[in-house]
């Protein structure tokens, strides 16, 4: 083979650069990036209007199924599993307790990549783009 | 949540479950959600309103009742009058009740002008040409508009014999003062009108419009329930409403 030395090298680093992201992970010890959502100060020891791991699964469903019952069926209390009862309402409830919009919803949609539309009519100005 | 609030929602929570029939169960992924209304709301099979044109037109320039309407539903304000968007607002009488002028009118009030809004028909056009059900019928009577459906088409308006809608030209915010931070906005493209307060009447409160005017110049009531005081007020007086040769069947109607 003409030129090994060159080419071994060369697929060696190719390797290596291929790899980097893995190296640079163990050597730190950092495991990927993981968006984390910040809870409103007091909020800490409270319950959601469901389980956390309902919520961080579903709240989208949850959110169009509240939007659709109190928009076209008029049931606008929502009661969770433990008997809770609350007022089905986008700013209302959900954005009364997770008033960080910016640093909680946000922080995951960012993340992912989803820009909920709702805002565009389901929040003052002010709050808008808070992050 | 304040403390005033968390014993309401607990109530609430109560009286629903008693209730029961009100309340619904459906599913979210797979899992049961219970769903119910506020004990104290306000229920009726065909919500109507009655006008008093006469004590009405006693305050010539009187807006309270539709600066109550546009504080709390957000409604925009803009100066060009392509842009405006408009759930109650005035027209002169000819305009309103075109046709109407000389029918036993003592009073005099085809003069003055009308208070107009959604007529909430009972057959309505609008909701027959919507393509996405985004305005559609509810069982009180009530002509809903579901903001979230609405693809901005327009069908409605072109149907709606009493130009009762307004198109979102622009971004509504551009035309807002203070926003009240307990009903939405609206965003360019949507259509919207008078709903009724359908909002408040889940609370049981009357309609914005009706709770702001002093002078008792607007009535809302069912007209399915014969001692209601929209039922007695047609019952004691000569009223008419808006283009009735079209069979739409408002559910406003003007005492003149
Ligand atoms: C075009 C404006 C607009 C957009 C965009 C919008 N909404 Fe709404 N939404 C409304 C209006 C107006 C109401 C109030 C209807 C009523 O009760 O009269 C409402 C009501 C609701 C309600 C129930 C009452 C409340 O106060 O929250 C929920 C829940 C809701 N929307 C969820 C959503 C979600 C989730 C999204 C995004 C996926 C969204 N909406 C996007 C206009 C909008
Ligand atoms: C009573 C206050 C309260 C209300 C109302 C509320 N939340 Fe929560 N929410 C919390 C708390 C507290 C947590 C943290 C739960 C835990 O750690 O167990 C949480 C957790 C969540 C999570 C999961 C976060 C994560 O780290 O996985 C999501 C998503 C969420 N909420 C969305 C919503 C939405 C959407 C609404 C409206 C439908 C809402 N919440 C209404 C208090 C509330
Ligand atoms: C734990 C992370 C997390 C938190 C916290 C969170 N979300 Fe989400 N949200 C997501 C993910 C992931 C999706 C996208 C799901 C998909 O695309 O199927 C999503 C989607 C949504 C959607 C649907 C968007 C669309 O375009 O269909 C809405 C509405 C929404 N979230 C509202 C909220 C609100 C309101 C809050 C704050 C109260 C919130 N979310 C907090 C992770 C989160």
């Amino acid at each position: 083979m003409y030129d090994s030395g060159k080419v071994i090298t060369g697929l060696l680093a190719f390797a290596v650069l291929v790899t980097l992201p893995f190296w640079y992970t163990a050597a730190g010890g950092k495991g990927g990036f993981r968006p984390e959502p910040k809870l409103a100060p007091g909020l800490e020891g409270k319950k959601c209007v469901e389980s956390k791991a309902f919520m961080r699964a579903s709240h989208m469903d949850l959110l169009n199924l509240w939007r659709d019952e109190v928009v076209r069926q008029d049931l606008r209390v929502h009661f969770s599993p433990d008997g809770r009862a609350f007022e089905k309402s986008l700013t209302n409830t959900c954005l009364k307790c997770h008033s960080n919009t910016g640093e909680f919803c946000d922080r995951c949609h960012n993340y992912v990549g989803v820009q909920p539309y709702c805002w565009d009519c389901h929040m003052e100005k002010k709050l808008k783009g808070a992050e | 949540m304040d403390e005033d609030r968390r014993k309401f929602l607990k109530l609430a929570g109560v009286a629903a479950l008693g209730i029961g029939s009100a309340s619904l169960v459906k599913t979210v992924n797979g899992k049961e959600r219970r769903s119910g209304k506020f004990p104290q709301a306000l229920e009726g099979k065909r919500w109507a309103m009655v006008i008093d044109l006469a004590k009405c037109q006693e305050h010539e320039g009187c807006t309270l009742c539709m600066n109550a309407c546009n504080q709390v539903h957000n409604i925009p304000h803009f100066d060009d009058p392509r842009h405006e968007i408009k759930w109650i607002w005035k027209e002169p009488f000819e305009n309103a009740l075109p046709n109407q002028e000389e029918d036993f009118l003592e009073q005099g009030v085809s003069k003055g002008p009308a208070v107009v809004l959604c007529n909430h028909c009972e057959r309505p056009p609008c909701v027959r040409v919507c393509p996405t059900q985004a305005t559609f019928k509810r069982e009180d009577g009530i002509v809903m508009m579901d903001m979230h459906r609405c693809i901005g088409c327009r069908y409605c308006i072109v149907a709606c014999p009493y130009g009762s809608r307004s198109f979102n030209w622009q971004d509504p915010h551009l035309g807002l003062g203070d926003i009240n931070p307990g009903y939405p906005t609206r965003m360019r493209g949507v259509v919207e009108k008078c709903i009724f307060c359908e909002e408040r009447l889940a609370k049981g409160k009357l309609p914005a419009c009706v709770e702001a005017c002093p002078y008792g110049a607007l009535t809302f009531g069912d007209l399915d329930d014969p001692g209601s005081k929209v039922r007695k007020l047609l019952k004691s007086r000569y009223a008419v409403r808006r283009k009735v040769e079209l069979g739409t069947r408002p559910g406003v109607f003007y005492l003149v």
